[in-house]
């Protein structure tokens, strides 16, 4: 990496994030969070879901805003596209994921990004969810991340820095492995 | 009875601790639940070498003196140079003799052993990282129908069934496991999570001649950035075995050993990898890169870098991109899962509350803090990363044995 006169700025707060991982170990109650979305049914495949409240840090806590999101699918199924498909979200929620990670590795490791682009695809066979090919299943066969960056830094760097923020993605690891999924009806 | 100070353990830390109290003529006694060197000779398979060149394999006062400076010490010869140096030191061993209970006493410490009870002013936990087999909970998800078993329950292949082998973990001993099983005829399966990737040797040394010469077993645990991680590092995919120059993933895969992601959950019957492999490799190779790059940086700045076959760097680990998500074990295709997980210590018998909220002993470099006069040794990166290894012994024993020494002195005035 090269070293300027110019402090390394990504915007990320890394002081602020070391502190909480000391606070939280030694009060690992409030490392217990529970993140939530609420989603109401609009009409054919369309819903509308929102997400403003979770729980963490021992207490109740909010987002700044309420963020609204119409979930459809599009007309090719026979819907009315009134929003991404919910496996795009999952793609939006890895991609983000990562390039947060991206962004935050780097401002720890002293790199100064100048620009991340990332390109996310899932390939799926919807024989599956058509439930023609019982030997097909619902999900992605595979996803594919690609990230363009333009950085301070060594290609060997940039490569540490994709590998370390997939290490500590949440999303990636709720997508590399198996979850526990619980659904009730009330 | 009463003592100065009690060392609970016979192995290579206890043995350096007492010749260490020996020098500084503390009186003391080593508790020791079988022989001294007990979990060489009954908890490691006979095929298992150290991982750590001869000529490192010294105590205090005690370097290797054989013909073979550049092997590796099979099992047998371990249990043999514990014996040899325990009658070296005149180490006060009593064995046979199973520590029930430790706790804080009026003026020191009670250990209850056998059917006595002991006072002593210090006591030293030397017991080993390695008492148990740290065993994911997924374990109980298994079928009843696999044997299962551990690194410590693992003997040769022979005692396996016929059929194929789930071996859950890549560190040195899931590596070397893996091979000795899948050369037996089981066709092994490796389930592999974060896992340390080293070469035996680079530019035509050792590779611990190089963790040595580059000063990264000495760093200290206190100037190590993330501790926690350091310590609960996998040990590295290494074999002593200089026949075998490579145990990595790459060598595996030649020999057809089926690589797969970190085993995540087992739903009926249906084990589930994780799809993270190809990062998990990825990071074990840039890593190691990093290391081999300090090494090249090393060898240049201290004039060796001419005397030294060039730099060059290994393969990639290669990934199939078709490895499989699942393993079916309910086909009878898989007959045995062992677990080579890693190990932890065992301190159930400890009533002293040192212990933080997964267990772990809270201590600053092996002295206990929360209770005086109380000590560890023989843990992984305990004081530096030599800790982790037998040699580490020496220097760490001596800094401990020099704190319980002015530990003693303060109280007698």
């Amino acid at each position: 990496m090269t070293i300027t006169d110019r402090p390394v700025d990504n915007g990320v707060n890394v002081a602020a994030l070391l502190g909480a991982r000391d606070a939280l170990s030694a009060a690992p109650e409030a490392a217990q969070f529970t993140w939530r979305a609420s989603c109401t049914w609009r009409h054919g495949t369309h819903s509308h879901s929102n997400v403003s409240g979770f729980t963490g840090l021992g207490g109740e806590q909010q987002h700044r805003n309420t963020y609204e999101f119409d979930v459809d699918h599009p007309e090719c199924f026979a819907s009315e596209d009134n929003g991404a498909t919910p496996v795009e979200f999952v793609l939006v929620g890895l991609v983000g994921c990562l390039t947060a990670g991206v962004a935050a590795v780097a401002q720890h490791r002293g790199i100064q990004l100048r620009s991340v682009n990332a390109t996310i695809e899932g390939q799926m066979n919807i024989l599956g969810i058509l439930g023609a090919d019982p030997d097909v299943r619902n999900g992605f066969e595979a996803i594919t991340v690609r990230f363009a960056i333009d950085a301070d830094a060594s290609r060997d760097d940039i490569e540490a820095l994709v590998a370390q923020s997939q290490k500590r993605s949440a999303v990636f690891d709720v997508v590399t492995n198996p979850t526990k999924v619980l659904v009730e009806v009330a | 009875m009463e003592t100065e100070a009690v060392v609970i353990g016979a192995g290579h830390a206890g043995l350096a601790m007492s010749r260490r109290l020996t020098e500084r003529s503390i009186e003391h006694v080593v508790l020791e639940r079988g022989e001294v060197a007990n979990s060489w000779r009954t908890q490691r398979w006979p095929g298992l070498r150290l991982l750590t060149p001869n000529w490192q394999t010294r105590l205090p006062g005690c370097g290797y003196a054989g013909d073979d400076p550049d092997g590796f010490m099979p099992v047998a010869d371990v249990v043999a140079v514990l014996r040899r140096y325990a009658r070296h030191v005149g180490a006060p061993v009593r064995t046979g003799v199973t520590v029930r209970t430790v706790r804080t006493a009026s003026r020191g410490f009670e250990v209850q052993a056998n059917d006595e009870v002991l006072y002593a002013r210090a006591v030293v936990l030397a017991t080993g990282a390695c008492a148990l087999p740290a065993i994911p909970a997924v374990a109980g998800a298994i079928p009843p129908s696999i044997m299962t078993l551990s690194p410590l329950t693992y003997h040769d292949p022979g005692q396996l069934p016929d059929g194929g082998v789930l071996v859950v973990g890549a560190s040195a001993s899931g590596v070397q496991l893996a091979a000795e099983i899948h050369r037996s005829g089981r066709p092994v399966t490796l389930a592999v999570g974060e896992h340390v990737r080293l070469p035996r040797s680079y530019r035509g040394r050792d590779v611990f001649w190089w963790l040595e010469a580059t000063g990264l077993l000495a760093e200290r645990y206190d100037q190590i950035d993330d501790l926690i991680r350091a310590r609960h590092l996998p040990s590295p995919q290494l074999s002593g075995t200089p026949e075998a120059p490579l145990t990595d993933l790459n060598s595996l895969t030649a020999q057809g050993v089926r690589i797969v992601g970190r085993l995540g959950r087992v739903a009926d019957g249906v084990a589930q990898f994780s799809g993270s492999l190809a990062n998990t490799c990825a990071l074990a190779d840039l890593k190691m890169n990093r290391f081999l790059n300090r090494v090249d940086d090393w060898a240049d700045t201290s004039g060796h870098g001419d005397e030294l076959p060039p730099a060059h760097r290994f393969a990639p680990t290669r990934v199939d991109p078709d490895t499989p998500l699942e393993l079916d074990l309910t086909t009878g295709e898989i007959t045995t899962v062992l677990w080579a997980t890693g190990f932890r210590p065992d301190y159930s018998w400890l009533a002293v509350p040192i212990r933080d909220r997964v267990g772990h002993i809270r201590h600053d470099g092996g002295v206990v803090t929360d209770a005086p006069g109380l000590y560890v040794l023989g843990l992984p990166v305990l004081r530096t990363r030599a800790s982790t290894y037998i040699h580490g012994a020496a220097d760490d024993s001596d800094a401990l044995a020099a704190h319980l020494h002015s530990f003693l002195c303060s109280r007698r005035r």
